[in-house]
């Protein structure tokens, strides 16, 4: 039988009466209350960029957390430099996922060079657990999670069935910093937001 | 005639006392989240523009009034339906009627009138804003129990068994103070605080009754039902009486929650911060002369009344707003009592401690 032995510690009368203790807890959420407030002041009104930020929010829409280059997001298919897709319709991601949420329909090339391509490339994004076994089955590099699509969010469920053509929009965006700021128009700089963590627009 | 003039003039009071409490507490409802937002080194709110203006999400009380006044308002079919309806009504006009006896200047003098800066000048004061204050508990007890859910229910119970306890508590602490100053009445008890001790010390409750202070803060603050002690209401995990309640009528709950932070600042102030009063500041009803600065080193600033009663408003406000401030900074910052804590701290601490204070302001007020 293990015994656990707890350590009881012994408040001294002293931190007993409360109030020195509760005056000590509240000097140091008002010292951060008073030392935010100026350093938004001096930043927001007085323009003093280089004062510290007052506060580590990230204000989402607008900005974004950097994300590792090893990140899991929406999936993309790539594209060869003649503009076809990668994908030959091996059918190994189909076999790999385990939540089956991979629909390919393989079609024969016409001029044969290949031996098929993918007539129709869904993924039900709802089922998928981003888990990248489908990156991983695949031999020719063509399916990667490297989107960086952070926001999955809609309010129909067929928004989330993506079809071959959605799934081929990225594929030319080869690199984090290729990517940077070219998501459906948002203008968005990563790059900027590696380098600062910290919110730059003036709000309080 | 002078029938209407004085309805007019104690409408005027009410309308000016209601307004003053209601903006505090709506300006609350928008500090209760940028306060906490700036002691965690977070931004808190601050979207809600208006025309792209934002002003660090000021406008944010107004979407949440018209959220909680849009709410679908459900009302559980078991529950008892007019007791469930009736409920909120009840904790929130009995906390509207206690700002009533708080004396926000002295007088002023308008074509001969004498205008008391106050709603109700009753020299039962202090017990008139006691009791309107504990009946809050009955909307909240209410609300439990038609809610016909047995955890509202519960809460509801811890409601009544903290206010009970600490009221005991108030009561005992501000024995001291009306013992000191002789009354009950807060408008004489504020005018007694202008007295100097020393000759350079203004009296104010807090420098006669030290003790009585440090007692009444923590136990107003259990009386508001917040942070420390907020079992009634629990909202992190042990959920209470207002469970049920959704929309506006929720609403009405966290409106009279509000009003109550108000009214304790108010309180503290008016029996221990010298009320309105600014230090070393009298007008010419106290001076039988000209009012103004009267600084104990000699140096004299003359003011006209009018301008004396406005800075007394604007002290008077100030204080308040610090109050709050503090009850915001004690509700982001301490975490829950446990309730035998609760109970042990009220009963065997603190209510020895607001005796012993009666003995001792009773030992010095005879020796002097
Ligand atoms: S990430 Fe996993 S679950 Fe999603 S499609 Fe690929 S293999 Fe299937
Ligand atoms: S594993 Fe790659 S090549 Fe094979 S079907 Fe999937 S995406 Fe296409």
């Amino acid at each position: 039988m293990i015994d656990k032995k707890v350590v009881r510690v012994r408040l001294s009368w002293w931190q007993k009466t409360y109030y020195p203790e509760v005056a000590r807890g509240l000097w140091i959420t008002a010292s951060h209350f008073f030392v935010n407030f100026a350093r938004h002041w001096m930043r927001h009104v007085f323009r003093m960029k280089s004062v510290t930020p007052g506060a580590v929010t990230i204000q989402y829409p607008e900005e974004k957390r950097p994300v590792s280059p090893r990140w899991r997001g929406r999936h993309r298919l790539m594209l060869r430099p003649d503009g076809s897709p990668r994908c030959v319709a091996c059918m190994m991601c189909e076999s790999a996922c385990p939540d089956e949420c991979i629909y390919i329909t393989p079609a024969e090339t016409p001029d044969g060079r290949v031996e098929k391509y993918p007539a129709v490339f869904d993924i039900d994004l709802l089922r998928c657990c981003f888990c990248g076994l489908c990156v991983e089955a695949c031999p020719e590099d063509a399916i990667r999670m490297d989107s960086f699509d952070l926001d999955l969010a809609s309010y129909a469920r067929k928004d989330f069935y993506l079809d071959r053509e959605f799934l081929l929009r990225n594929s030319e965006l080869t690199t984090h910093a290729q990517y940077d700021g070219e998501l459906e128009g948002r203008p968005v700089s990563r790059l900027n937001l590696l380098k600062d963590t910290h919110p730059t627009t003036p709000s309080g | 005639m002078l029938l209407i003039v004085e309805t007019l003039i104690a409408l005027g009071k009410i309308a000016f006392v209601l307004a003053f409490v209601f903006s505090f507490a709506i300006l609350l409802t928008w500090a209760e989240r940028k306060q906490p937002a700036l002691m965690q080194d977070r931004l808190g709110a601050n979207r809600a523009p208006i025309f792209g203006l934002r002003l660090w999400g000021i406008f944010h009380s107004i979407a949440e009034t018209f959220k909680l006044v849009f709410k679908e308002d459900f009302i559980p079919p078991a529950a008892s339906q007019f007791a469930f309806r009736f409920a909120p009504v009840v904790a929130l006009f009995p906390v509207l009627l206690t700002f009533a006896v708080i004396p926000f200047g002295n007088q002023l003098e308008i074509g001969g009138r004498v205008i008391l800066l106050q709603v109700l000048n009753i020299n039962v004061g202090i017990l008139f804003l006691l009791a309107f204050g504990s009946l809050g508990v009955y909307g909240i007890v209410l609300g439990g129990w038609a809610s016909n859910n047995k955890y509202s229910l519960l809460g509801g119970m811890r409601a009544v068994a903290q206010t009970i306890s600490y009221e005991v508590v108030i009561g005992l602490t501000i024995i001291g103070p009306v013992m000191v100053y002789g009354t009950l009445e807060l408008g004489d008890m504020v005018l007694m605080q202008n007295k100097l001790l020393f000759g350079w010390l203004p009296m104010w409750g807090v420098v006669v009754q030290p003790l009585a202070f440090l007692l009444f803060l923590p136990a107003g603050i259990a009386e508001t039902k917040r942070t420390p002690f907020d079992l009634p209401e629990g909202e992190s995990e042990i959920i209470g009486f207002n469970l049920e309640y959704s929309g506006m009528r929720w609403g009405m709950f966290f409106l009279g929650e509000f009003i109550e932070l108000v009214v304790l600042a108010g309180l503290l102030v008016t029996l221990f911060f010298g009320g309105y009063h600014v230090p070393y500041l009298y007008d010419s009803f106290e001076l039988s002369g000209v009012g103004g600065f009267v600084f104990p080193w000699g140096a004299t600033i003359p003011l006209a009344d009018v301008w004396v009663v406005v800075l007394r408003i604007c002290s008077f406000a100030a204080k308040i707003a610090f109050f709050l401030w503090l009850q915001l900074l004690v509700r982001w910052t301490l975490p829950r009592f446990r309730y035998d804590q609760l109970m042990r701290v009220g009963w065997k601490i603190m209510i020895p401690l607001a005796l012993l204070n009666i003995a001792l302001t009773g030992i010095v007020l005879l020796a002097l």
